[in-house]
Formats: C-alpha cells, structure tokens, sequence
C-alpha cells in the first residue's frame, strides 16, 4: 500500500533530511515514532501527498505521487486519503452536517445522505445535526473530525498526534474510533505520534531517529 | 453542498460584517441609481416637452424663463406682448406653426393655459372624456389635474392670479370643466387647457368689453391668424408667448434674428436653453456622482481588506480542505466568488433602494409626481451598475485569491 525507498526532503537547499526505507501492506496499521522534529509529520504529508518535492519514491497504492501533477494529486488525496489533525479543525462557518458533506464535495465524490446519516448516528451526534461546530464539546468534535476523514471509505488513514493532547480515556476511546473506522472500510492506519500509550495499540512501528543527514 | 453553499456560509458566520459591506457598497449604488433614473427620465420629459416646438418668442428678458415659464409651465411670465405683433411673426412665410400663450392665473397651483387646439395636439392629446372646451371660459382638464383636484364634468372654479394655490383673485368669472385628456406624460398632462380669450375676459373686468365678441359678427375685418375671434389690427389685446414651427431649417437662421430685432420681443430656443440648463445643474449632478463614487471605492476597499482578514483566519480552513482534495483552483474560485457575491448583493439592494426612493418620493412629494419622474421604470443601464459592481467584488477578491491560491498546505498544517 505505502513503499517508502531512499526518502530525502529538503527543507531548503541546505538542510535535508533521510527516512528510512519501509513498507506498509494493504489492512496493516503502522504507529510512526519519534521525538518533536524527527520528522514524522514531514514523512506523513509526504506519504500523504501533501508535499510534492522529494528525492527518493514514495509509492501509494501504485502510483509514484511525484509524478502526479497537483491538481491530480488533490483528487488522489480526496479520494484515497483520509487525514486526522491534532487540532481537529472543523471548519467553524458550517454545521456539523456540513463539514461531513464536505468531504464528499471536495473530493468530487456523490454525496449519500444515508451514510451521513448513519455515521452521525453511530457517533451519537445526530442530535447535533444541524449545529454550528463551535457548539460542541471538544470530544465531540474530535469524532466529528475522524468521521470527516473516514467518510470517503479512504485506503489510508494518516493521523498526526490525534492523542497527544487527550487524557487516557479519550485517548482510548480515539484510537478505538480510529481502529473500528479502518476495520470497517478495510483502510490502512498510520499514526504519527511521540504519545507512548499507544505503543500497545498498534503493533507495527517505524521509529524515527531525529534528523537523519543524507549522505 | 456547493461551492456557493460554502461560502454564503462563511458571509454568515460574519453577519455585521458582510451587513457593513453590502450598506456601504448599496448606498453608493442607490445614489448613482436615483441620478440615473431622475437624469435619464427628465431628459426625456424635456426632450418630449420641447418637441415640436423650435422657438418660443415672449417679452424681452431671461431667455431661459422664457423656456421655463411656456413650455414646462414652472416659472413666470416674462411679461406679455401684443397680439398684433405676434401676429405678424406668426404670418412669416418661415413659420409652419404658431400657437398662442395666455398665462397667469392658476387653480390650486395648476396653470391655466389660454391657447388654441394646436397646443393639445402637439403632444398628440386624446379626450378621456367630455369635450374640448370651445366657448371662453370652459376648460379642458390635464389628467393630473383631474386625478389631484378631483374637479368632474360640469364643475365650476374660480383662478388665482398667479401660482399660488390660496387665494380666489378672480372669483367673479367661474370656469367650467368641459372635459377630461388622456395621460400623455408630458406637462400637458399638468395643465388646464382654456381659450385665449377665457384669460383676457378674466383680467378685463375693469376694461370695456366690446372688443371680445363683436369683432367676430364684422366679416370685412382681416381675422387674427392667432385668435380668430379678434381683428388682426386689434391694438389692445396681449398674450404671453408664441411657440413657433419652422416650416424649413432657413427658419432656424433667420427667425430669432428677426424677432430679437424687434425692441418688444425676444426669441429662445428650447434646445438651447435646455441644454444651458443640463450644463449649469450638471455641476450638482456631477458632485453627487463623484460622492456615489467615493462611496463605492471605499465598498470596495472594505470589502478587500474583510476579505484579506478572514482569509488570515481561514489559512487553516484552507489547508484541511486542501487536504480534502480540494483543488487550488477551488480555493481561488470560492474567494472570488465571496467577493463577486458580496458586491453583486450590494448592488442588488443598492438599485432597489433607489428605485424605492424614487417610488416613495413619487408618492410623498408632489412635485415629482407633477414631473412624471417614476421609480418603476428600469434601464438598461442598470445591468452595466450590476456587472460593475461584479467586476469590482471580483477584482477587490482578486489579491486575497490568489493568497488562497498559494496557500502551503504543508507548512499551515505542521504550524500546530
């Protein structure tokens, strides 16, 4: 699903930094580890198509993303890729509803009122319809945020320190949510974290050594 | 959802700030709109009035009175001149059509109009009902007058001197409504429509009365070209104005020079002076313009700097969506939309606005209503007010779009 060879991203021209070469198959969930400025949300936005210049190949599900121009590698993120932010950021002009049928828009995909339906349902936000999402409880927002990024059925799902701000409850509770969501659509998880409670959730790790000079 | 869903949701969210961009683009638009329409339909009414009409010749003094006081009916006489004299002007073989004038009195402020048949059918005026008046002292009424006064077939009044609306001056010498016109849209419509000889035999009281009908019964005397019902020669009677028809071009090269000759009498041209007259209001018009401008710069100027803030605080937004797979192009579009929906509302409720001062000004006051100045006419012109205003949303949007346009994804997101 993700192969990762001989990665190098500048920063600038005189700063660059090296990933280790690693594989990820389809259905695997990989815990991506590391200290604050070892890499891991650079790696993620470049597993996830969110920065294009790199040497090396990053291959995702088939396709050799720095061959795609960036309007095409905008509709491979829509369709295949969802991503979780620590920040959860819900777009605070729409409603709860709204933010949902985003997804599906930007993406170009049609939009199925049943499924956000259903999803809001299994969330037990249906009550929240229709509310603005400044309204919501912090957690609530955060399922609002994961269902976002699952509701397009992605192959991969890239959340960056999704934990890393949550007591151990919610912390649980999120990675459940994120597990069960990647369960259901048959999506692989990649979790960037330095959050060591969730070592024991997910058993594949790459751990990242803090900044890596190319040789 | 849609691109357009999107972004009124963002306008929403900023209630008093999208409210303040839409007031102050609106109410530059509104005025420019009321100049417009107020421009644009007198215009036409001063075109429509003067038509037919290329000189008006009256007593010597202001030219442009002249013009105002016998062709639109808003200003007083210059003072009279001898039917004899106007007579033989009218008689020059340049003249295709001289119709009489006899002004003074008024009834609540509407003016009486002693004139001949032609002056009706200059502005192609139909009975509504009734007839034309035919003896002195029967009067056919403008529709206005009819509709404002309320005065029905058979009803009698007494003139005022002047035009003022009190007073009953000449209460002695009732008038007679004989019949009604049609509407025509022009000062016709705001006038009441007597014989010349009606106005002499109101103001003769105090003269013998000898000259007024007998003169008709004497067949060996050469009739007025003017008013038939008096002697060409008649040295006493006086009218206001003449309005005169070339019968060719010639006319307009020889006729005011010959007129102006005469100590007694002067000659003025109605396109002239209305054009003399568009020049001097024209500064006012001018100065409220540059105003509805300014205004609307500064529309402009707040709608770019709401936009460039929010877009500040929407990099964010920007980014996630981005990460949704959102194309950049998208993004510009969205922006530019924001703006372009912004002005085109401003403008939308702008141009409503002033036709609803114009309709309500129609209503309150009168004057306007006597001008036949409407809020209900639209023009085409109003489609170029839309599409500038357009065009100006999407040019203030055009910086902040391309900010959008540009936004690094990566570096927005990372700066947690």
């Amino acid at each position: 699903m993700i192969q990762v060879s001989k990665l190098v991203y500048r920063y600038t021209p005189a700063t660059a930094i090296a990933f280790p070469d690693f594989t990820v198959q389809k259905g695997e969930h990989f815990l991506l580890l590391g200290d604050s400025g070892s890499g891991k949300t650079t790696l993620l936005h470049l597993a996830g198509g969110l920065l294009r210049q790199y040497e090396g190949s990053v291959v995702v599900d088939g396709t050799e993303l720095s061959t795609l121009s960036e309007t095409a590698l905008d509709h491979f993120r829509g369709k295949k890729i969802g991503f979780v932010f620590q920040r959860n950021h819900l777009i605070s002009a729409l409603s709860v509803e709204q933010n949902l049928m985003l997804s599906p828009y930007l993406a170009e995909l049609p939009l199925d009122h049943a499924h956000i339906t259903e999803v809001l349902d299994a969330l037990g936000l249906e009550n929240k319809r229709n509310s603005r999402v400044t309204t919501l409880s912090q957690g609530q927002a955060q399922r609002v945020a994961i269902a976002r990024a699952v509701l397009n059925k992605p192959s991969i799902i890239f959340a960056d320190e999704p934990t890393s701000a949550l007591d151990d409850k919610n912390c649980d509770r999120v990675v459940s949510l994120l597990l069960d969501a990647a369960r259901l659509h048959g999506s692989t998880l990649i979790v960037a974290t330095h959050d060591q409670r969730l070592k024991s959730k997910l058993q594949h790790q790459i751990r990242l050594t803090a900044a890596h000079e190319p040789a | 959802m849609s691109l357009f869903t999107l972004v009124w949701s963002y306008l929403k969210a900023r209630p008093l700030n999208t409210a303040i961009n839409i007031v102050l683009l609106s109410l530059g638009i509104a005025v420019i709109t009321i100049l417009l329409l107020f421009n644009t339909q007198l215009e036409q009414k001063i075109t429509d009035n003067a038509r037919g009409i290329d000189l008006v010749v009256g007593a010597k003094g202001s030219p442009l009175q002249l013009i105002l006081c016998n062709i639109f009916h808003v200003d007083f006489p210059t003072g009279n001149i001898k039917l004899k004299e106007a007579d033989k002007i009218a008689r020059n073989r340049l003249v295709k059509r001289a119709i009489p004038l006899a002004l003074g009195d008024s009834y609540q402020s509407y003016r009486i109009v002693g004139t001949s048949r032609e002056y009706a059918d200059l502005y192609k005026a139909e009975l509504a009902r009734g007839a034309w008046w035919q003896l002195p002292l029967e009067v056919t009424l403008g529709a206005n007058v009819q509709r404002l006064t309320q005065l029905k077939l058979g009803d009698t009044f007494a003139s005022s001197h002047g035009l003022t609306e009190t007073g009953s001056d000449h209460a002695d010498h009732r008038y007679v409504v004989k019949g009604v016109l049609k509407p025509t849209n022009t000062v016709l419509d705001n006038v009441i429509l007597t014989a010349v000889e009606s106005v002499w035999e109101v103001h003769e009281h105090a003269e013998e009365n000898e000259h007024t009908h007998q003169a008709t019964t004497d067949s060996t005397v050469m009739h007025s070209r003017l008013v038939p019902s008096v002697a060409a020669n008649d040295s006493l009677k006086e009218i206001t104005s003449l309005l005169l028809t070339y019968r060719s071009p010639m006319g307009a090269i020889q006729l005011p020079r010959f007129v102006n000759a005469q100590s007694s009498l002067q000659a003025a041209s109605p396109a002239f002076e209305t054009a003399r007259l568009f020049s001097i209001l024209g500064v006012g018009a001018d100065i409220i313009m540059a105003f509805a401008y300014v205004l609307i710069v500064i529309s402009g100027l707040s709608i770019f700097i709401a936009l460039y803030n929010s877009l500040k605080e929407r990099r964010y937004d920007m980014a996630i969506m981005r990460s949704m797979g959102a194309t950049r192009t998208k993004l510009l579009v969205s922006v530019l939309l924001e703006g372009g929906v912004l002005t085109l509302l401003g403008s939308l409720v702008g141009v409503l606005m002033g036709h609803g001062v114009l309709i309500l000004l129609s209503r309150l006051v009168e004057e306007t209503q006597k001008a036949g100045i409407s809020g209900m006419i639209f023009y085409s012109q109003e489609w170029v007010i839309l599409g500038g205003s357009l065009l100006l949303g999407l040019l203030c949007a055009l910086i902040p779009a391309i900010q959008a346009y540009r936004t690094d994804i990566s570096k927005v997101l990372a700066s947690q």
